[in-house]
């Protein structure tokens, strides 16, 4: 190809990208709705937002304010859609966002969020900058510009119902799982009370947490099934920032559910995916759910109190806990988990920024399947760790399978001395019979 | 000359700002409540009463930072809200300004002496003085800040002094101070809808909304 011919596709390049960017953000400025707008209007540029976000607290860069995330697109709303916009337009005060500077932000966007809601609670105007931050994660997809392998994750995903091609199909992986941990796996079920989905980060990496939840439901007595085309919990729709794809991978599961008369989908250790579907599916389908979206704790400590579920003294040591901020902080599901705990004797070690205010493991939001963004979240991490270790416990609990592997990843990197436990192992490891046992939902 | 100045500025210049700064303000709320409005389907964690009295505590509630943070926010905090409560202190409780909004609103109250009031303005000033150089001193405050903050700021110093210079009539004679003082306001005024002083109206709706949004899923507010 002559220089010429080159030079002609580069611009063709060019103007093809300016374009996709100008209207993602026209998108944006439309879709953004009263109360993002409100949001965006209501920021004073004080800065607290820095101070939450363990990005900002690891590097002291000020490019990882929170706020900043967003801040072409609060340019390209002022010039859209706010109250002056066609004055602001007419006098150029605010420039238009080019595909150069959005170019920048995704790795603000997607390599330094976890999407884990700490600088939502220090805002002193209340403002909900996480939220926002997802608002902008649609348009970088509509621009083009989400990271490779989110895409690849949430393309394959929305097409075949899991996030990667697998030699062995997820399903019977799956029933693979049953024979070797010795647990009866009910699959495709036509008539039950409980649905589960599972993360493929449990098949792949902690078989024992899919036997853990067979196990425990089992016990439980209550009728429920997997789903072969309604399995992997997972949303990389979510994560790569696709309204349209992450729809299309929820209505996987909504369907199977509805298909198998469900009343509650049980997300199991998985923070995005449970605000994927307990907090974002209803609203992408437009109508309310026909079944309860519950995580597996939340259902689990119901079961406790009801009397339902009993659980002997887990003999663990000391113990910290690491909270998911997709469940607790940003879910709701915060006294579930310690409630199981309780019940179980465990000696629990609070770390010094716990519950609410737990940092983030650094895996959220999609970040752990970032290659680039490795080094920023190792350093990230420190803090976090430092935090564990500080606990001075023997055992480190979580409740979220991405929390788990990011931290496993850190054992690795670090030489780190722990390694994250499933809180739902752990439970499944001191059933205490409380009445006979049905057999209804065995596969 | 200085009496004609005056009665310009309290006069014409003053509704033509108030005009302004009414329509803008209506205009920039309305702005934003004419966009889409999401339903929300997802079902709620807690129940209507439960996450409305959630968003209305969080009006109070978020003006004190959660105490995992304030070692890291406490002073900012600190510095903002002791500037912002002169300056209620100075607009409410001095006697000219009260006799001023009463003429526009009809009801009068009890002021504070004005020597009282002038050494609050004088510590005011001396805050807000801070506030600037934390703006410019701290990396992440300097690089959110835009012309926005920066006008906002100075329109608000220049009502400061301009009052304080007026009431202990420094460098002019009394009615010229007093003319320029209320020009500075009239500035402010027709500032105000444009730029982040708009805050004022929407702090309180802020916390109110975004905490009742986050307490109908049972988030942390």
């Amino acid at each position: 190809m002559t220089d010429l011919a080159i030079t002609a596709e580069t611009h063709a390049d060019a103007a093809t990208r300016a374009s996709q960017v100008a209207g993602a953000m026209r998108g944006f400025s439309r879709e953004i709705g009263a109360m993002s707008a409100f949001r965006m209007e209501s920021c004073i540029h004080c800065g607290m937002c820095a101070e939450a976000c363990h990005y900002y607290i690891a590097t002291e860069d000020p490019q990882y304010t929170p706020i900043w995330k967003v801040e072409p697109f609060k340019q390209a709303y002022k010039r859209e859609a706010s109250a002056f916009a066609p004055v602001i337009r007419l006098f150029g005060l605010k420039r238009a966002v080019t595909a150069e500077q959005l170019a920048q932000w995704q790795h603000l966007l997607f390599d330094s969020c976890n999407l884990c809601g700490r600088c939502s609670l220090i805002c002193p105007m209340g403002i909900d900058v996480t939220t926002l931050i997802e608002q902008a994660r649609h348009a970088m997809f509509d621009a083009g510009l989400a990271p490779q392998e989110l895409y690849d994750k949430a393309d394959h995903q929305q097409l075949t119902g899991h996030p990667e091609a697998s030699l062995e199909p997820y399903r019977q992986k799956l029933l693979d799982i049953g024979i070797r941990f010795n647990v009866p796996i009910p699959l495709d079920q036509p008539d039950v009370e409980v649905m589960l989905c599972v993360p493929r980060t449990d098949i792949d990496h902690y078989p024992q947490a899919v036997a853990a939840i067979a196990r425990v439901m089992r016990h439980l007595g209550v009728s429920h099934t997997f789903r072969s085309d309604g399995l992997i919990a997972e949303n990389y729709g979510y994560y790569a920032g696709s309204k349209e794809w992450q729809r299309e991978i929820s209505l996987r599961l909504i369907d199977q559910a509805v298909a198998c008369h469900a009343k509650i989908l049980l997300v199991p250790e998985c923070g995005h995916a449970y605000t994927a579907l307990r907090w974002e599916a209803a609203d992408l389908v437009g109508k309310p759910l026909p079944f309860k979206v519950m995580a597996a704790t939340e259902y689990l400590a119901l079961a406790l109190k009801s009397g339902q579920l009993s659980l002997g003294k887990a003999d663990i040591g000391a113990t910290s806990f690491q909270d998911p901020c997709k469940l607790d902080r940003m879910g709701g599901v915060i006294h579930a988990p310690r409630e199981l705990m309780k019940a179980m004797g465990v000696d629990l070690h609070e770390m010094e920024n716990s519950g609410n205010f737990s940092f983030c493991c650094g895996g959220g939001g999609g970040v752990v399947d970032i290659e680039q963004a490795k080094p920023l979240r190792y350093r990230t991490m420190e803090t976090k760790l430092r935090e564990v270790d500080a606990t001075d416990t023997k055992t480190f609990l979580t409740s979220c399978s991405d929390c788990r592997r990011t931290f496993d990843d850190a054992k690795e990197h670090f030489s780190w001395d722990k390694s994250p436990q499933s809180l739902l192992e752990l439970v499944a490891a001191n059933l205490v019979a409380t009445r006979p046992v049905t057999t209804s939902t065995g596969a | 000359m200085n009496v004609d100045l005056l009665s310009f500025a309290r006069g014409p210049a003053l509704k033509f700002a108030l005009g302004i700064f009414c329509a803008g303000v209506v205009w920039r709320i309305l702005a934003f409540c004419l966009l889409r409005i999401r339903r929300d389907f997802n079902r709620p964690r807690n129940s209507m009463l439960k996450y409305l009295w959630t968003g209305v505590f969080a009006t109070a509630s978020r003006s004190w930072p959660h105490p995992e943070f304030i070692k890291r926010t406490g002073a900012g905090e600190a510095l903002g809200y002791s500037y912002h409560m002169g300056l209620f202190v100075v607009i409410l409780l001095f006697g000219p300004h009260i006799a001023f909004l009463g003429s526009l609103f009809g009801i009068t109250w009890p002021g504070l002496p004005s020597s009282v009031i002038t050494a609050i303005a004088v510590v005011t000033a001396t805050l807000f003085l801070g506030v600037l150089f934390r703006r410019v001193t701290t990396p992440v405050i300097r690089m959110l800040s835009n012309f926005d903050d920066y006008f906002s700021w100075f329109i608000t110093m220049l009502v400061m002094l301009t009052g304080l210079a007026a009431s202990a009539h420094l460098g002019a004679r009394y009615e010229t101070l007093l003319a320029i003082h209320i020009l500075s306001v009239d500035v402010l005024l027709v500032w105000f809808p444009f730029g982040k002083l708009m805050h004022a109206f929407y702090i309180f709706p802020s916390r109110a909304i975004n905490g009742a949004i986050l307490a109908r899923k049972g988030a942390a507010t």
